[in-house]
Order: structure tokens, then C-alpha cells, then sequence
């Protein structure tokens, strides 16, 4: 694999410093509004690497730089070590890209997806072939070869989209939001899926705004929020930074939150106010438990739970609605 | 593995290779595109010509069908163009997303207008080529020059079919199609394509009339297939080439400010 690209001066170099993508202060503006508004990324080789935030939080706007299709408005942005700018077409022989709706070509039916999109790639008719018949085992399509697509079903067409974005047998695979609208079983065939992929050396770059997703498959991410990065790390050095060890839920009436916070406000380190329940963060949830009923207070439910990325993912990004 | 980008040729038949296999499953609906201008020729070429006792062009006496025949020729160029530049680019660009598909790859946007373009190119001189036999069995070719008649559809078809495109990407919803409809019917019928431009006097009108590009391709195979080929032919050539180039670049242009946001 990298003797046939190792000429290449920009594999050369992604080679030398690991690094599959270097961004330093990268901004996306559309007229006046700017999505992106300086952010600095590296992601190594190998890895699993997530952008999270809420929507509007400039990850889609992100992942279409990195995907050489959006020109970068300023700041500096290499992809495997070339820039989108002038060698977009190069980059994007070596990409492998999941759009976050299934841009499937519904004119054709499934196995034409995968032989004509390799032709794109300049890829032979008998090697496209032959991925083909792979991919369409990899994505559990192979009875499906001929059915059209639009008879397919939402996983299965996210599974066929994914195959898809595998025929040029890329080092560097973009997954905008991969399991969204898929049910839990599918999810699980698609994580699996992705496993193998990480195993097999392909980095992958996943946005997400799913917390058990971002901490099931990523090594290192980073929190968006609002154009910027609001946090990076593993997921358990986010957690480890940004939150508790335990955090205890309290659930009481309906419309009594806001005062029984004043209350338990001493017993955590943070306490925070969600419209259905109380979080009450702490290194001892059951502690936290026995003194909210030593003062006589009567929670209809409680619960101890170890902190999440989705506490880490609240405290970043607030608790607001992003339309 | 890597994989060295295509070649403008190598992404121009990959691309005609996908709009092939998706006509595979079509072909009742290119046949129906073929029909219009041979049912035309029949009625008004050979059935109105009936009541025409004598008809002349260029100085010469000719069969009126003849002279309906070669607009016929020039128009199913025309319409096969516009079939697939029109409805079916905005299709694919609005709702099916093929090009950003495409653009995933290490195709580009000139690759794009090239391969749409040429495509429905190709669909015109399908239709132009299938005509054009039917012409020489109904002996309405008069001219050896009639073998350059091929190459002047394409020609019309390329012209047409970017520039079409090229006004399709500025096209929000299906009911903007109404006006490239209702540009196409007159053009069709006022284009010398069933009377000469004379008719029109030699006033304005007339002067429109032969700025338009149907009338341009009209007269050019009308030209060769009566042989009556002048170096003013060439004024017709030069225009389509220009309208062809001009429509390209407005494609290229129009797809990297749409899809390379």
C-alpha cells in the first residue's frame, strides 16, 4: 500500500509526521456568517478521530473542507499532506466519504453503485468487479446486488453508502453522522463494521452528536461548539476534565425542579437543572442519595450513574435547543 | 492502493458509460424522442406538401417535404439535447445529488459539465442519425455534402445542450421549465424549420429570426443535405461552436458556485 504511493510528495510527508490532517486556525465563513471560526486539528494515522456539537456547531462545514469539495476561506488545512486548494482531486482518490443523507444513485441499481462509483476512481473494470462482489459481502447486500435501490431499506442503504465510500479502498474515511435514523441493531452492525475497518489501518474521522457512539468508537475528539473547539481528548480524559466521577439524578414533580435546586446545591460539586430531572455531580452518588433524604426531601425516582460524555457534551455545549 | 485521477476522456466515457446504464432500463422513453420529428415530416413535409404544386430553394425546384425534411433533421438534434439538459440535469442536481456523489471522487466540475454535456449530445445525434436514414429512404437527400449532416447535428446538439444546462442550474423548481417550453415551441415552428426566412420580409423580425440558434442549425443542414453549401455556412458553424464553448463554461462555473460551497 504505501510503496505504490510513496513517491508521492504528500504521502512522503503524512508519512513523516503521522499526521492525516492538519488544520491551524481554519475558518469557513458563508457571506457574513462563519460557521468555522478557528480551529486547529490534527488527526494521526490509525486513529478514530470525532468531531462532536450540537447542530450549527460547524461540523458538517468542517468535514466538507477536509473532504476537498468546500474551499477552505482562510487558516491552513492538509490532507494527507496536500492542500485541498490545488490537489483536490488527488486527495479525494485516497478519501472515502459517508455523507450524512444516503446520496445513493437511485437510477442504478445496488451493485452498479459500487461498480460505477469505483469507475470514477479510475479503478479497472475487473478490480471494480471484484470490490464489488467484496463490499456487497462486507455490507451483508450480496442477495441485493440487483434490487434497486430505492427498495432498500434505511440501513441498508447506509450500509450499501458506506460500501460505497470503500471501493477506492481509502486511508482516510469520512463518516458524517453515520448511525443517524438507524435502529439499535443496526447501529451495532455499523460499529462492528467500522471496528474492522480501524483494525485494517483505515483512520477514520466521524462526527456525531450520539455521546455512546463517540465514546464506543473514538480514540480522541474534539467538542465543537459554535464554530470552535470547545474541548479535545479521549473520551475519558474529557470526562476525567470536565465532569464528576458519579453523577446522581433526582426526579421529582413536575415544575418543582427549579426550587429543590437551591436545596441540594451544597451536596455536589454542580448541580444542574434539566426541565424532567435534577443532576447533582459528585465523586459519591450514593452519599449525595442518603443526605437529600436525610432533609426530608422525596424524590419520585433516583438514579447513580458513573459521568458520561453526554455530561462532558451538556456542561461544553449548554443546555439550550440548536435549531 | 492508489489510483491516478481520469483523464478529461477517461471521466468523460465513465460518466456516458452511467448515463448509458441507467437507459438501459429507459429505452421506451428515447424511442418516444425519435417519433416527434418524423411524425412531423409525415404531416406537414409530406402531407401538407401535397397541396404545394411547386416549391423552390436556392433556384432550384425541390419536393417541399424536402425542404421540411432537414428542419426536421436539426430540430430532433435540438429537442433530444434539450430532453436530457433540461429535466434531467435538475433532476439530478436538485434531488438525486448525483453530482455531489461525483464530486466525492476525483471527478471535478468540468469533468461533470463535459460528461452531462456530451451526453446529451449524444442523445440528440442518436435521434439526428436515425433521421437522417429515414430521409435517405424517403429520398429527401439530395446532396453528398448530407454526410457532414451528422456532424453538423452533433454540433447543434452540443450547443444546445450546454447552453440548456447551463440554464438549468439557475432553475429553483419544475415550474421554471415552462420557459424553456415556451421558448422551444416557437423556436421549433418559426425557424424556416416549415417556410423560408423570407416570409418574414426584411424587416426586424426577420433579422431575429436568423439570430437564433435553431434557425442557424436549420439552414446548415438544410444547406448540406440540398447542397447548397456557401462559405456563408460557415457563419452557422462559427455560432454553434461559440454558443457550445460559451454554454461550457457557464456549466463549469455554475457547478463550482453550487456544489463547491
Amino acid at each position: 500500500m504505501t510503496d505504490a504511493t510513496a513517491h508521492d510528495p504528500g504521502t512522503a510527508h503524512a508519512l513523516a509526521t503521522g499526521s492525516m490532517i492538519t488544520a491551524r486556525d481554519l475558518r469557513k465563513s458563508f457571506g457574513t456568517f462563519e460557521a468555522v471560526k478557528g480551529i486547529d486539528v490534527d488527526v494521526r494515522r490509525g486513529e478514530v478521530f470525532g468531531f462532536l456539537g450540537p447542530n450549527g456547531a460547524g461540523k458538517s462545514s468542517t468535514m466538507r473542507m477536509i473532504a476537498a469539495v468546500s474551499p477552505v476561506t482562510s487558516g491552513e488545512l492538509r490532507i494527507l499532506g496536500m492542500d485541498p486548494a490545488t490537489d483536490g482531486p488527488s486527495i479525494r482518490a485516497r478519501l472515502g466519504v459517508c455523507p450524512q443523507e444516503d446520496t445513493l444513485d437511485n437510477e442504478l441499481n445496488v451493485v452498479d453503485n459500487l461498480f460505477i462509483y469505483g469507475r470514477y476512481f479510475g479503478i479497472d473494470r475487473a478490480t471494480c468487479r471484484e470490490r464489488a462482489a467484496e463490499l456487497l459481502e462486507f455490507a451483508n447486500l450480496t442477495d441485493k446486488a440487483k434490487a434497486k435501490v430505492e427498495d432498500l431499506s434505511g440501513g441498508m442503504k447506509r450500509r450499501l453508502t458506506i460500501a460505497r465510500s470503500l471501493i477506492n479502498r481509502p486511508e482516510l474515511l469520512l463518516l458524517d453522522e453515520p448511525t443517524t435514523g438507524l435502529d439499535p441493531q443496526a447501529r451495532h452492525v455499523l460499529w462492528d463494521q467500522l471496528f474492522r475497518l480501524k483494525q485494517a489501518g483505515v483512520t477514520l474521522v466521524v462526527t456525531t452528536h450520539y455521546m455512546d457512539e463517540a465514546e464506543q468508537l473514538c480514540d480522541r475528539l474534539v467538542v465543537m461548539d459554535k464554530g470552535l473547539i470547545a474541548a479535545e481528548g479521549s473520551p475519558r480524559e474529557l470526562i476525567a476534565a470536565h465532569s464528576t466521577r458519579e453523577v446522581a439524578e433526582l426526579r421529582f414533580g413536575v415544575g418543582e425542579h427549579e426550587a429543590i435546586a437551591d436545596k441540594v446545591a451544597d451536596l455536589g460539586e454542580r448541580v444542574e437543572v434539566l426541565p424532567d430531572r435534577l443532576l447533582v455531580y459528585t465523586d459519591d452518588g450514593e452519599h449525595v442519595l442518603a443526605q437529600v433524604h436525610e432533609r426530608g426531601l422525596t424524590p419520585v425516582a433516583t438514579l447513580v450513574r458513573r459521568s458520561s460524555l453526554e455530561d462532558v457534551f451538556l456542561r461544553l455545549t449548554g443546555r439550550s435547543l440548536v435549531d | 492502493m492508489s489510483h491516478t485521477p481520469l483523464s478529461p476522456t477517461g471521466a468523460l466515457s465513465v460518466i456516458t458509460f452511467r448515463n448509458y446504464t441507467t437507459y438501459k432500463r429507459h429505452w421506451k422513453l428515447f424511442v418516444t424522442g425519435f417519433l416527434e420529428p418524423v411524425f412531423y415530416l409525415l404531416s406537414i413535409g409530406i402531407g401538407v406538401g401535397a397541396l404545394i404544386d411547386s416549391f423552390t430553394f436556392n433556384g432550384q425546384q425541390i419536393p417541399y417535404a424536402a425542404f421540411v425534411a432537414p428542419g426536421m433533421l436539426a430540430a430532433s438534434a435540438f429537442n433530444g439535447a434539450l430532453m436530457d439538459s433540461t429535466f434531467n440535469v435538475f433532476f439530478k442536481l436538485k434531488y438525486e445529488k448525483l453530482y455531489d456523489q461525483m464530486l466525492a471522487t476525483p471527478l471535478t466540475t468540468a469533468d461533470i459539465a463535459r460528461g452531462e454535456i456530451v451526453w446529451g449530445q449524444l442523445r440528440g445525434g442518436v435521434y439526428s442519425a436515425a433521421f437522417l436514414l429515414v430521409m435517405l429512404a424517403m429520398g429527401l437527400v439530395h446532396s453528398w455534402w448530407a454526410v457532414l449532416a451528422l456532424p453538423a447535428t452533433l454540433l447543434i446538439g452540443f450547443a444546445f445542450s450546454a447552453v440548456c444546462m447551463g440554464l438549468t442550474t439557475y432553475m429553483t423548481s419544475f415550474q421554471d421549465f415552462d420557459k424553456i417550453t415556451l421558448a422551444q415551441l416557437p423556436m421549433f415552428l418559426f425557424s424556416a424549420t416549415f417556410f423560408p426566412v423570407d416570409a418574414f420580409g426584411d424587416g426586424v423580425l426577420r433579422w431575429v429570426v436568423e439570430a437564433t440558434p435553431l434557425y442557424r442549425g436549420v439552414v446548415l443542414c438544410r444547406e448540406l443535405t440540398t447542397g447548397a453549401v456557401t462559405s456563408a455556412s460557415l457563419v452557422s458553424v462559427g455560432y454553434l461552436v461559440v454558443m457550445g464553448l460559451f454554454g461550457l463554461w457557464l456549466v463549469r462555473r455554475r457547478l463550482d458556485r453550487l456544489l463547491l460551497t
